[in-house]
């Protein structure tokens, strides 16, 4: 893929993980139900490191514990969507609480 | 006791007693020994798909597997349930499903061996991990790509609920997992390859109170399902198909171990009084609400040590001051009129929650934990502390800050309280004003400065666990040296005495919690230096009341002054392992039927 069309389908999104537990095994299993709707590849980047967000094992090697900055990043036709979907999702705490 | 000498060594098997008690029955193995896994390249690409497809359906049948036991559980088992699904969310999460399908392509190798570098790769990745919970999940993992294996190899999996009649469990190992599949009450003892005495077989045994030998290394190898087989938890033996002879003798030896557990528990509600007229509380350690219905039936005087982390660890959130104050009253209302020392939490070291970050730590155990944790977290520490004060309303309640170092730590703790308190009584609670409040003496320079902090205190608690370890600088965990871990070392002994002392010079009460208060062979001298108060896991009180019963301090005393004058550690052991059975005639039963765990 060339770097211009990578322009064009790649999203990336800053968010703050506000829940109070942080991103632990059932708010992680949410996010990765979420992601499996798009087709694009997602990620989830902390500190440089960046993981999987489709997978719910990487997302907590990632550990995010609440009040943590995450950069979410998106590749694929409906990556601006599912970065919309995602960004919500975290925003409302998961809709824990 | 010693094997008999007309038993035949060839059948006979040693371990660690891990349960005390004996049973004879009839083995049932359980296959959980790991599968031996074959490592092969695919030299044909042709193979490479086959391997793929032979992968997606050792996965597919293990969702079927998963599938069938979730729809047999049993109601009261439903958190079970929860597991289950985790498992089969975890059969195909990207790390582990897409990862091995990536690895055969890409390294054409076999799907075993694919598997074994996914999940190799994972338990690294969740080693790093720093909130425990969350790296506890990696059992998750381990489980269901161990079905997955079996699938791959051709084992079929068996299930624990399928066991019929009353046996004897031999296994590699047992994980909380196989546990709770078990039909329990057809359980008469556990064998394991692997374990020790703090292994989660020892645990269930002790708390079900059937005979368990741990850490035999290769029973598994050994014993077949069907085989008759002798647990002898008190000394770790275990005998294979023994002879007529040798049933005779244990059957005999099961009798009187019965018996002499009869007789201890009948006469556990008795004081434990010196037969000089000195008085010990024998009290009980617990770690839970639930275990308080098992220190009231082994006649426990009171709770010595509630350790409170429980509430904390294995969740996401904090508990509320509601949710602890409910959980102390009712502990201390069911004790009353016995007091319940809790203990403010012990958080860090080896224990974490997952509602605090916690920053990665070269040497926990000399890190952020327990009273320094709590200095720090001010928050966490009031809203236990508004709990205990208004638990102590309610019964006997007693409170102790664990890891006290010095004076400052020990102020500032009593500083806090003393603002707990105020803010109580402005918002109109109830709660004890003269609650007893104490500390635990675990580190060396608590030690030395006892005479200082016994004036600030009402009463001192020994936790030699920690005292030994860091007198002794040696980690217990680490097997390369926890030999060395020696609670009769005459250093520790020396330290002992001069906690008992200053204690008793200032006018106050001094216990000990650690394991060393519930060792038999300990407690002679822990009377001859004048404790006042032991506590131990709660199985152990009657017989401890037992033994101080049959005892005077006076002999306790005159005992400890010659073992003071041995100068090594070896010296010190070899002297009580020659004369305490003598001397002290509680201990003759021990070495005739053996100590409890």
């Amino acid at each position: 893929m060339d770097e211009q069309e990578a322009g064009v389908l790649e999203a990336t999104r800053d968010v703050t993980i506000n829940n109070s537990l942080g991103l632990h095994a059932r708010a992680a299993v949410r996010l990765v139900e979420m992601a499996e709707r798009y087709k694009s590849e997602i990620r989830m980047e902390k500190d440089g490191q960046g993981v999987d967000a489709k997978s719910v094992l990487s997302l907590l090697t990632l550990e995010c514990p609440s009040g943590c900055r995450v950069r979410l990043r998106a590749r694929g036709a409906d990556s601006r969507l599912a970065l919309d979907a995602l960004t919500e999702l975290i925003e409302n705490n998961f809709g824990e609480e | 006791m010693k094997v008999p000498e007309f038993i035949d060594r060839s059948s006979l098997l040693k371990g660690v007693a891990a349960s005390p008690g004996i049973a004879i029955g009839r083995a049932y193995l359980v296959d959980r020994s790991k599968v031996r896994v074959l490592y092969q390249y695919l030299i044909n690409e042709s193979f490479i798909e086959e391997e793929v497809a032979r992968f997606e359906q050792a996965v597919a049948r293990t969702e079927a597997q998963i599938g069938a036991i979730k729809s047999d559980i049993p109601a009261e088992l439903s958190d079970y349930a929860y597991i289950l699904d985790t498992h089969l969310r975890m059969l195909r999460d990207h790390m582990l499903y897409q990862d091995t399908i990536d690895r055969i392509r890409q390294e054409k190798i076999n799907a075993e061996w694919a598997l074994k570098k996914s999940v190799d790769h994972a338990q690294d990745l969740f080693s790093r991990i720093r909130d425990e919970y969350i790296r506890s999940r990696i059992m998750d993992v381990e489980n269901v790509t161990d079905r997955v294996m079996r699938n791959l190899v051709g084992h079929v999996p068996e299930s624990l609920a399928e066991i019929k009649e009353r046996v004897i469990i031999v296994a590699h190992d047992l994980s909380a997992a196989d546990t709770t599949q078990m039909r329990l009450d057809r359980v008469m003892g556990f064998i394991t390859d692997m374990g020790g005495k703090t292994s989660h077989t020892t645990i269930i045994a002790q708390a079900l109170e059937i005979p368990a030998v741990v850490g035999l290394k290769d029973c598994t190898k050994r014993i077949r399902t069907g085989d008759l087989i002798i647990v002898d938890g008190t000394s770790g033996d275990v005998l294979i198909n023994p002879d007529q002879k040798a049933l005779e003798f244990y059957h005999g030896r099961q009798r009187s171990y019965e018996s002499y557990q009869a007789e201890i528990v009948r006469c556990s509600h008795l004081p434990a009084v010196t037969l000089d007229d000195h008085r010990l509380e024998v009290k009980a350690n617990i770690e839970m609400f639930g275990e308080v219905a098992a220190v009231v039936d082994h006649g426990g005087d009171g709770i010595g040590l509630y350790r409170t982390e429980f509430l904390y660890v294995s969740r996401l959130t904090l508990p509320t001051e509601e949710e602890l104050f409910v959980d102390y009253r009712d502990v201390a209302q069911i004790m009353a009129p016995r007091p319940v020392t809790i203990r403010t939490l012990d958080l860090g070291g080896d224990k974490f929650t997952s509602a605090v970050h916690w920053a990665e730590e070269m040497n926990p155990a000399l890190g952020l934990r327990a009273i320094r944790f709590c200095l720090q977290e001010q928050g966490i520490f009031e809203t236990q502390l508004r709990a205990i004060l208004r638990a102590s309303a309610f019964g006997n309640v007693r409170m102790m800050f664990p890891m006290i170092s010095g004076l400052e730590e020990l102020l500032q703790a009593k500083e806090i309280l003393e603002r707990v308190r105020r803010n109580l009584t402005q918002e109109g609670f109830d709660f004890d004003p003269d609650m007893d409040v104490g500390i635990m003496i675990e580190v060396p320079s608590a030690v030395i400065m006892a005479d200082v902090l016994a004036r600030e205190v009402d009463f001192f608690s020994i936790g030699t666990n920690d005292l030994i370890q860091y007198s002794l600088a040696i980690d217990r965990v680490n097997e390369r040296v926890a030999h060395m871990y020696e609670p009769l070392h005459p250093a520790v002994l020396r330290m002992l005495l001069s906690v008992v002392r200053a204690g008793h010079e200032a006018g106050i009460r001094v216990g000990m919690c650690g394991e060393m208060a519930g060792d038999p062979i300990c407690a002679p001298i822990l009377v001859g230096m004048g404790l006042d108060e032991l506590s131990m896991p709660s199985t152990t009180v009657p017989h401890i009341k037992r033994l101080i019963r049959m005892m005077t301090r006076a002999d306790g005393k005159d005992y400890l002054e010659q073992i003071l004058k041995c100068r090594t550690v070896i010296e010190v052991n070899d002297f009580v392992k020659t004369t305490a059975a003598t001397r002290f005639s509680g201990l003759q039963d021990d070495a005739r039927i053996g100590p409890p765990a």
